[in-house]
């Protein structure tokens, strides 16, 4: 041990370092990196970020973090997952299924399930995240909408989350046809009719995909590497330049004092903002946690192999498919024969040009509103709902109808519950499907004006005072509301300004004048901002 | 602070005004000091909830090493995960500084000069020497367009073979058997009346395209044949009271697997097409447009079923080239 001492070199002692600074080890280190690859300008910008605080802003995160949740349990499930539909005799803990010709697919899976260790709580929790995300991307983006945050400059960012959504659902479908069982199969052949009546090129297109006609055994890998690989690599690609431009463009945030178009208010990055989102990174992945613990979600060893020839009853896809099986339900029977051709339109209709449509419009969508109200403007401030009536109540409309269409995708179920004819049933959701959204854009546009009409909708209630008098008496006093909400009831931004605009805008309130043209999606706030 | 009985001072209340970050600290500022009331309070419960955190993985950790029951790996890796996550979230909500702050807008676009520069560079610069060689630039494209057809042959014409007449035909011949999923010949004997099985062509049962496009419904729907209400022509299709049709929706292709006996219908539990037996399985309701394709049936001098020939159209859904 003795001889050890002699061969150190002679340790330094704490006298002989440089003197760290006042900032200690950090401070070291941060002057290091800097002398190397100068972060510390765009770091201390990064830091300083701010971010406003609102809860609907909130709906992203939940977005974004049920993803991470995917990714983390998504790895953990392809260490065990085998994407074959080789046909194996499945021996293991789950009896029933003991002695039973299945795939490799679905014997993997249900290995995972029962024999990995917590194999079923990452399986529930990889499940529930995915009807979770796609569930936040929808209510994520009807705050975008119902706020006009899709507005100039913000377009391209409307476009890049409608495509994450539409890629979402698609890998959301794949992945849940992944395990081979008998419902997602039949899923899978109804995609399959569904690619089949795309007129010229279905049935070529339909073979390409799946390597032959309907099963075949090359699908199962190919919706694997779809599933692992291409989908999740175009969405991650997607969610970085979402977020660099949100980081680019700044958060909009919602008119309040000292709220203008040229500024942000809210929490820095660092440390607040980093804590409270740190924080509901845990919370949303525990939340998950705790429903894959407790809500059983397909259990695919009671549905059983895909066979098929075979077929449940009631059969579901998860929930953001159902607006699509919804309108394939209530479509009328149409097919044009003709020509020596087939054009199955009870299937092409519903389940390719519909949403085709509706994605469309969507897309469209701040192109249509920008030729309709003329507002070529920069708009960093919110629009509340009901101040764009038109805007809210189309917006109402196309989520009643979409709405309407996912309850149309449980007519046996409803007719089953409510002892009533599945005839009757399919009619009156026919109907319903036409007369919803008319429903649905009137009764919101009628709201909205109300509530631009009611003068104290929205502002902060009058203060007062309630003493008792001597003689015993109650005596209410208004009192003059505190400095800083007066100033926000007086000086409130119009909505929207001109952020080029350098003259002060004069202080109009902003519902007033909103409410003086509120007809007129858009427009009314264009007019009052002084030139 | 919560038990004054006056009006509200405004002097009390912390200042909204929102400030600029400032550059370097002064923590008398009230926009950096935590928002909470009572500090200590809130730094007691979230100590809580990170103990109580620790401890809920603490007892995953046990759960996964002695192989609890599912329930328990999940509450513990929840609880601990929405614990600490609270803790963290309140940590930042109460703790740390108020604000709120603000920040101004960078404006987004450039100069004016640097656009043109820009826009220069690209047009002038970039444009004049490929402009002026507009062979190059044909020869060039033609490559790439050429490139970019022919590099689609790989990446699509490999995928799968060409449809062909696949989906217009099945393994039904004339004379093939009918067996059931284990491969047993039917016995026009063996079932009662209103008695529905699914069949497939003599040895197909085990084969997917036997499973997923020769798949046909035998239903027993009357005891002797033949069936009053059927298609003209089809007198012959129905010995002893059986009938055998497609299982494949001509909606979207799901088997049509539900049997309504009392009514003779068979429903598909996809989207509820009906098709009623009696009539050459005509859709009574729902978005199918055709009938299900009816197999001729014969009998053999033992009593077993065979068909009389294929089926006479494609089965299934619709697609373009069906004729």
């Amino acid at each position: 041990m003795t001889q050890r001492v002699g061969l150190r070199l002679p340790s330094r002692s704490k006298k002989q370092r440089e003197p760290l600074g006042p900032y200690g080890r950090v401070g070291k280190a941060v002057e290091e990196l800097d002398e190397r690859v100068g972060i510390a300008k765009g770091g201390k910008t990064f830091l300083d970020k701010i971010f406003p605080d609102h809860w609907s802003f909130m709906l992203g995160e939940i977005a974004l973090y049920s993803f991470v949740v995917l990714l983390v349990t998504g790895v953990f499930l392809t260490l065990y997952y085998i994407p074959s539909s080789a046909l194996v005799v499945y021996h293991g803990p789950y009896k029933p299924l003991d002695g039973q010709l299945v795939s490799e697919a679905f014997s993997s899976t249900v290995a995972l399930s029962f024999t990995v260790r917590a194999g079923l709580l990452m399986r529930q929790m990889h499940h529930w995240a995915c009807d979770i995300f796609v569930g936040a991307i929808v209510l994520h983006m009807a705050r975008v909408f119902f706020t006009g945050a899709f507005r100039k400059p913000r377009e391209l960012n409307w476009t890049i989350g409608l495509t994450m959504l539409i890629l979402a659902i698609l890998n959301g479908f794949i992945g849940y046809s992944l395990p081979d069982d008998l419902i997602s199969g039949t899923g899978i052949r109804i995609a399959f009719s569904i690619v089949l009546s795309i007129p010229f090129v279905g049935s070529y297109l339909a073979f390409f995909l799946f390597g032959g006609n309907f099963p075949g055994t090359t699908l199962i890998p190919r919706f694997y590497v779809l599933h692992v690989l291409i989908l999740p690599a175009i969405i991650v690609g997607l969610l970085g330049a979402h977020l660099f431009l949100l980081v680019r463009q700044k958060h909009t945030q919602f008119p309040g004092p000292g709220k203008t178009e040229r500024n942000v208010v809210g929490s820095p990055m660092f440390p607040v903002f980093m804590a409270k989102t740190t924080g509901f990174l845990f919370m949303i992945a525990g939340t998950i946690a705790l429903l894959a613990t407790f809500f059983q979600v397909n259990p695919i060893w009671q549905f059983g192999q895909y066979r098929a020839s075979n077929i449940s009853y009631a059969v579901q896809p998860d929930w953001y498919m159902g607006w699509l099986d919804g309108a394939l339900r209530i479509m009328p029977s149409w097919e044009f024969v003709g020509f020596g051709h087939t054009i199955p339109f009870n299937v092409l209709v519903p389940a390719i040009i519909f949403p085709g449509i509706i994605f469309n419009i969507c897309f469209a969508w701040p192109a249509i509103e920008r030729r309709y109200t003329k507002d070529n403007l920069m708009h960093n401030l919110l629009d509340r709902p009901r101040d764009r009536p038109k805007r809210t109540a189309a917006g109402a409309a196309m989520l009643g109808l979409l709405f309407t269409l996912f309850v149309a995708s449980a007519t046996d179920v409803l007719a089953n519950f409510f002892k009533i004819s599945l005839n009757e049933v399919l009619v009156a959701m026919r109907v319903l499907t036409v007369v919803v959204p008319f429903i649905a854009y009137f009764v919101t546009y009628r709201i909205c004006k109300e509530l631009q009409a009611l003068p104290t909708a929205g502002k902060r209630k009058q203060v007062n005072v309630v003493r008792m008098t001597e003689q015993g008496e109650y005596v209410a006093t208004p009192v003059a509301p505190p400095d800083e909400v007066a100033h926000h009831e007086l000086e409130a931004e119009p909505v929207p300004g001109l952020i080029e605009d350098d003259t002060p805008a004069e202080a109009v309130p902003a519902r007033a004048a909103a409410s003086g043209d509120a007809g007129n999606v858009g427009t009314s706030s264009v007019r009052t901002v002084p030139r | 602070m919560s038990d004054h009985h006056d009006a509200p001072n405004p002097a009390d209340e912390p200042s909204r005004t929102p400030v600029p970050m400032p550059t370097s600290a002064s923590w008398s500022d009230p926009h950096l000091q935590p928002a909470a009331r009572h500090p200590e309070f809130v730094e007691r419960l979230i100590a809580l909830l990170f103990v109580a955190g620790l401890v809920s993985f603490c007892a995953f950790g046990a759960a996964y090493w002695q192989n609890w029951a599912p329930w328990a790996l999940g509450l513990t890796f929840g609880a601990g995960l929405l614990l600490v996550g609270t803790g963290i979230t309140a940590w930042g909500k109460y703790l740390m500084p108020r604000g709120p702050f603000v920040e101004e807008r960078h404006v987004l676009q450039s100069d004016s000069q640097d656009v043109e520069a820009f826009t220069n560079a690209l047009v002038e610069r970039g444009g004049t020497p490929v402009k002026r060689r507009k062979v190059l630039g044909g020869l060039l494209g033609a490559g790439m367009g050429v490139f970019s057809i022919t590099a689609l042959f790989p990446l699509l014409r490999s995928l799968g073979p060409l449809p062909g007449n696949t989906l217009a035909t099945t393994d039904w011949k004339a004379g093939t058997y009918l067996v059931d999923q284990n491969g047993k010949r039917i016995s026009q004997y063996a079932y009662a009346v209103g008695t529905f099985l699914t069949v497939f062509p003599e040895g197909w049962e085990d084969q997917d395209r036997g499973q997923a496009v020769d798949q046909t419904i035998l239903v027993h729907l009357e005891a002797e044949g033949p069936i009053e209400g059927m298609p003209a022509g089809r007198s012959t299709w129905t010995p002893a009271g059986y009938v055998a049709y497609s299982k494949i929706c001509t909606h979207a292709g799901c088997p049509v697997g539900l049997f309504e006996r009392e009514l003779g219908l068979m429903i598909c539990p996809c989207h509820q097409s009906m098709f009623k037996l009696s009539e050459g399985a005509i859709p009574i309701f729902g978005p199918a447009p055709r009938p299900l394709p009816q197999l001729p049936l014969a009998v053999d001098k033992d009593g077993y079923l065979y068909a009389q020939a294929g089926y006479d159209q494609p089965v299934g859904p619709g697609y373009w080239e069906r004729p």
